[in-house]
């Protein structure tokens, strides 16, 4: 019998996706990556769910559920999201996110 | 399931059912006469509000999932009220050519999001609080860039989408740090106790949650959407997106995250003071209407969460009291300035000059709605702040109070800024006189008049404190 890995690197792992992401959106400058940076956030978070369940409360499936929803979300989100930088793109023939700056301060 | 328990989403499926007939209507409507769902879309609408008065029952049904009582179907209605005003407010706007033949759209959007909204209050587990977020925020994404040919509200609309997601984002690692740390996420069932992971788990939420109200770290978004965005949009924004959200934050704070009360209590003691001020402070410089409201709707939450800060039944209801009398005042004032964009297109500060000379009536009530919202005395909007620093002098925070008075001075500078454009300075070019069409001045009277009676009819804040103190 393989011995398991501890909950703690597991977290350790979502932990760092999560910061990664965030790191990501804030520093990338094309609208799509951004994106994908948010995307790995909402994986991280997944994770988080799926380990805590199968860690910490085996019988229960809330956590599997939430997951499930999460990614569905994701989903719509994405496409509400990449439907805006079509239209931007048909304006400014550009997605970098410099570009969009006509509104600051 | 029985059908005495699904008669308990009475306003969702009154809403669902808006948003269906509604397809079908524009089905049927031909090529020329697209313009008339404006019209179905309003009487629908107007009732699925009245729907909603009707005595209802309460309980909770799906296992505990969705909850309702008196509180919430009051919140229910208040936003029902201002999404009315909306829709009555943004007919002439759809008429324009480029959106003729897009009008179902923006109200099939609006519903929806409606629905997120009612979903939301309504959550009694963690997963229909966050798809009633979803629901709420990704239509209204899409609404915000509903100018298709403006850059603009395309860049609006990228603004409100990814902070959004990345909020979303925020809120539910925290939020999965809470699960683990529970093992729930029915609310009936989570169990908290001070340790360091439910702490954690909590900032991560409250900090989600804040982009929504935006709060002032995270209001950075605020000022560009409220500016990129179809007005009418921005008014929705403004009023039921962010009022749905603090309907919400009122309701866990007090009663889900209790137990947490010493943590929360000192997160929003900081962020207060910072909303207040930063949101006053940047108000003061700004030229565009548009923006000036924003960052005023950023200050009014910075005084919205004092109210929330005592965490009593006073708090609770003065908050819900201030967002009524804030859902009329600040659409009175979006009314006013969407029907000045649409006849002469101008919604800079310096465009209003001389307004009082050629159009008396409408720089009234924008008077009216700018001295509801600073909060000067015979206006619901000083009843509105007085209930909230009574809550704050009531749980003993007396430097929050004294920070508190000084930024509803400051506030009450840059509101006066406008009413003295109107009615003070004088210009070549005022805005000619025009008259907007029936369902805005419908829309625009009754807001005046909700703030005129609001303040002095009282037993509308003895209602909201007796079912509050029964929520607890």
């Amino acid at each position: 019998m393989v011995e398991q890995v501890p909950l703690n690197h597991a977290l350790i792992i979502t932990t760092l996706m999560f910061f990664i992401g965030v790191y990501g959106f804030l520093t990338r400058k094309n609208l799509i990556t951004m994106l994908i940076s948010v995307e790995i956030m909402l994986n991280a978070v997944n994770l988080n769910f799926v380990f805590f369940d199968h860690y910490l409360f085996p019988g229960k499936l809330e956590g599997h559920f939430f997951s499930l929803f999460i990614i569905a979300i994701a989903a719509a989100e994405a496409a509400v999201a990449i439907a805006i930088f079509i239209n931007l793109y048909r304006n400014i023939r550009s997605i970098d996110v410099e570009q969009v700056d006509k509104m600051k301060y | 399931m029985s059908l005495q328990e699904l008669l308990l989403l009475r306003h969702e499926w009154a809403l669902i059912a808006s948003v269906l007939i509604l397809l079908v209507l524009e089905l049927n409507f031909s090529e020329e006469k697209k313009s008339n769902s404006i019209s179905s879309a309003s009487i629908l609408f107007a009732i699925v509000t009245l729907l909603g008065f009707l005595p209802a029952e309460t309980g909770s049904t799906f296992g505990g999932m969705y909850v309702t009582d008196p509180l919430r179907i009051l919140m229910k209605n208040i936003l029902n009220i201002s999404v009315l005003v909306v829709f009555l407010q943004s007919g002439a706007w759809l008429r324009t050519k480029n959106n003729y033949n897009r009008i179902t759209e923006f109200y099939l959007l609006m519903i929806s999001s409606v629905i997120g909204v009612n979903f939301m209050i309504s959550a009694g587990h963690f997963l229909m609080f966050y798809l009633g977020l979803e629901l709420l925020t990704i239509p209204i994404a899409a609404a915000a860039s509903y100018d298709q040919y403006k850059s603009k509200s395309a860049e609006a609309g990228i603004k409100l989408i990814l902070t959004s997601a990345f909020s979303s984002a925020i809120l539910l690692f925290g939020l999965s740090l809470l699960y683990g740390s529970t093992g729930s996420m029915y609310f009936s069932e989570m169990e908290f106790s001070t340790n360091s992971l439910q702490i954690l788990g909590f900032v991560f939420f409250f900090s989600g949650l804040g982009f929504k109200i935006s709060i002032v770290p995270f209001h950075l978004w605020t000022a560009d959407v409220y500016e990129g965005s179809p007005t009418n949009v921005t008014s929705y924004l403004s009023v039921v997106s962010k009022g749905a959200a603090v309907f919400v934050l009122v309701l866990l704070l007090v009663n889900l995250f209790d137990p947490l009360r010493q943590v929360w209590q000192q997160v929003i003691y900081g962020t207060a003071i910072f909303t207040m001020t930063i949101g006053n402070l940047f108000a003061i410089r700004q030229q565009n209407l548009k923006r000036y409201l924003a960052f005023s709707s950023i200050a009014q939450a910075g005084f919205i969460l004092l109210g929330v800060i005592g965490g009593s039944a006073l708090g609770m209801a003065s908050v819900i009291y201030f967002v009524l009398v804030y859902v009329f005042s600040n659409l009175a004032a979006f009314g006013v300035v969407i029907a000045i964009e649409q006849s002469a297109g101008k919604i800079n500060m310096k465009d209003y000059n001389g307004l009082y000379k050629t159009n008396p009536r409408l720089s009234l009530a924008m008077m009216l709605a700018l001295f509801s919202l600073a909060g000067i005395p015979p206006l619901a909007g000083f009843f509105g702040k007085f209930f909230l620093f009574t809550a704050v002098a009531e749980s003993g925070y007396f430097v929050l109070l004294l920070i508190a008075v000084l930024n509803a001075v400051i506030s009450l500078y840059y509101y006066l800024l406008v009413v003295k454009a109107m009615f003070i300075n004088k210009s070549e070019f005022p805005v000619p006189y025009f008259q907007s069409d029936y369902p805005t001045r419908i829309a625009l009277s009754g807001c005046v008049i909700g703030i005129l009676i609001i303040g002095f009819y009282s037993p509308v804040f003895e209602y909201i404190k007796q079912l509050c103190l029964a929520s607890l």
